[in-house]
């Protein structure tokens, strides 16, 4: 294989890899601060991506992105109501909202289940445009320069959010909710912010990804919260016991790095429709390894008992 | 300081398993009191804390702390006037996060958006040099790291940063090894006479219970059974409150850690 198509697969792994960096980083602040599984993910994605095609559809290239991320809040917000004031379990509320997403969405995007926007004007066209002008050496980058902007600031804000008083409490609700409490924080208000805010993050990176497909579809999204669960636990294989700053990098990182190695799996002639079945291979592995390493050991003598013909006998 | 006036509380009414964990409690706590309540295992100790806490709203009756009625204030609210420590040390303090971050949590300096300030920093370093537990070089470790007595002495610190109005201790000692418990039991004992704080403390240790503090609750069957202070609480022996216990519960004091006196 040549060089310059190395590179321009790694240009693609990278591209992708940061926009999904924005859900990881979404999960990293519900899942790994909050600890809070947040099942919405994947039709927080799509609504999004649905908000984003239809505002720049309508005209307004630039609002699209904050309005998705609006609509995001909003889709967070409901789901903490659920599952902090009106009695519905943590799961369930993320699962009822993501059934939920589905319809809006669809009635979002006018009824269709597919928005095309070859014509229509994006961030992403008309930094094309603009860089086809003026800045020719970086021609071709767009994508890649948007990804990395979004994914530096969402980052940066971690940092810096996950260091106030508000973060601390976020993480400390996540860490122990009965130290929350007892620091007269309400851990409900908590949990509303915390997942307000990443689901904004997870629409963010919805929007990005339609507009530079040019396309938005209902199923955008699906297997999102896998994929992004799957690079958060790679990243946290590196950078998992570390200081906040570095394990929001981590979780960037481990999001490239998944993309990575499934563009590699595709040139190896992996068919596409496998990647939900990689995500889900490598969340089940990140989970198994940890508890087999614990386990193990016990599982090994309870064997050596079994072998010297010494333990009770197997039913 | 606080009044609880004919507090009930029954757990799964209406059911087998109903029970009455507090049966028309009456109680005043007057400012500057030290409190020590024993009693036998399921007497309904913890769940006054919890009470008085709001971990639970009570089925009736009400609590007035300092003229306000926080019958029904939630927990969270209280905990501005309430420290509460427990049996468990790692209930009181966030695991994941570092020493200093528990305490920027529980001293509540600053509004929502500000960080840790130099200044904050130098006064939890002195703070935490007053434990003498060489915890001030240590801000920066994580909670997970400490052991049960330094986490119960952080725990400590951090329920008294700002100064509650009432400090609540479940057997805060009893987890942790006899040496270690001399040392919070000081620590403790040292912070609620420096800051006057009005203190209520759960204990097994019938000695300490008679030792410390100004008044003895002796607690059965969610009732308070017997109250001394002032002049009779000081001719009081193990004995006699043994003896009390007998007479006024109908039934022979059978628990073990009580009667040997481990430290708790």
């Amino acid at each position: 294989m040549e060089l310059s198509k190395i590179l321009s697969l790694g240009q693609t792994a990278l591209e992708l890899g940061l926009m999904n960096a924005l859900v990881v980083l979404a999960l990293f602040l519900s899942y790994s601060m909050l600890n809070v599984c947040d099942l919405s993910t994947d039709g927080c994605f799509t609504l999004g991506a649905a908000v984003g095609a239809m505002v720049a559809l309508a005209g307004h290239p630039f609002l699209s992105i904050p309005a998705a991320m609006c609509a995001g809040m909003a889709s967070g917000f409901l789901t903490a109501l659920l599952q902090t004031r009106m009695g519905v379990d943590s799961l369930l509320s993320g699962i009822v909202v993501n059934t939920g997403l589905y319809s809006v969405n669809i009635a979002i995007m006018g009824g269709k289940s597919l928005i095309n926007l070859n014509k229509t004007p994006t961030a992403f066209s008309m930094l094309k445009d603009f860089l086809k002008d003026s800045v020719p050496a970086l021609k071709g980058y767009e994508t890649l320069l948007i990804a990395l902007l979004a994914v530096f600031l969402v980052g940066l804000f971690l940092v810096l959010f996950l260091r106030t008083r508000l973060g601390l409490a976020v993480r400390a609700t996540g860490n122990n909710p009965d130290m929350v409490r007892s620091s007269s924080i309400n851990p409900i208000f908590t949990t509303t912010v915390g997942l307000t805010i990443s689901n904004s993050f997870t629409a963010l990176s919805g929007c990005l990804l339609a507009q530079s497909q040019k396309s938005a579809d209902v199923n955008i999204g699906s297997g999102m919260l896998t994929v992004a669960l799957a690079s958060l636990l790679i990243g946290g294989v590196f950078f998992g016991r570390k200081r906040i700053p570095l394990r929001v990098f981590g979780a960037a990182v481990g999001a490239f790095l998944f993309r990575l190695v499934y563009t590699i799996a595709l040139r190896f002639n992996m068919p596409t429709f496998m990647l939900k079945a990689t995500s889900s291979v490598i969340v089940i592995l990140a989970m198994f390894i940890p508890y087999l390493k614990k386990q193990y050991p016990n599982f090994a003598r309870r064997m050596a008992v079994r072998r010297a013909g010494r333990g009770p006998k197997a039913c | 300081m606080l009044k609880l006036n004919h507090v009930k509380k029954t757990f799964n009414p209406g059911t087998p398993d109903e029970k009455t964990a507090l049966s028309d409690i009456t109680l005043h706590v007057k400012p500057g009191d030290f409190i020590t309540i024993i009693g036998a295992n399921g007497a309904g100790k913890s769940t006054l804390f919890n009470a008085i806490c709001g971990v639970f709203y009570t089925d009736s009756g009400s609590i007035v702390l300092d003229g306000r009625d926080i019958t029904m204030t939630p927990d969270y609210h209280r905990a501005r006037m309430i420290g509460h420590l427990f049996q468990d040390p790692m209930r009181g303090t966030a695991p994941d996060m570092t020493i200093e971050e528990n305490l920027a949590l529980a001293a509540g300096l600053g509004g929502w958006l500000s960080v840790i300030s130099r200044k904050e920093r130098q006064l939890f370093r002195e703070k935490l040099a007053l434990l003498d537990m060489g915890l001030e070089d240590r801000m920066g470790h994580r909670v997970g790291l400490l052991s049960g007595g330094q986490r119960q002495a952080l725990t400590l610190l951090m329920a008294t940063f700002s100064t509650p109005k009432l400090l609540l201790l479940d057997e805060h000692t009893a987890a942790l090894d006899p040496g270690t418990a001399e040392k919070v039991l000081k620590l403790t004992r040292e912070t609620v006479a420096d800051n006057h704080l009005t203190c209520m403390m759960i204990t097994h240790n019938m000695q300490s219970a008679l030792e410390l503090g100004n008044r003895t609750i002796m607690m059965e069957g969610g009732r308070i059974i017997y109250d001394t202070e002032g002049e009779e609480r000081s001719h009081l022996t193990v004995q006699d409150l043994t003896e009390r216990f007998r007479t006024a519960s109908g039934r022979a004091l059978d628990n073990d850690r009580m009667l040997l006196g481990v430290t708790g």
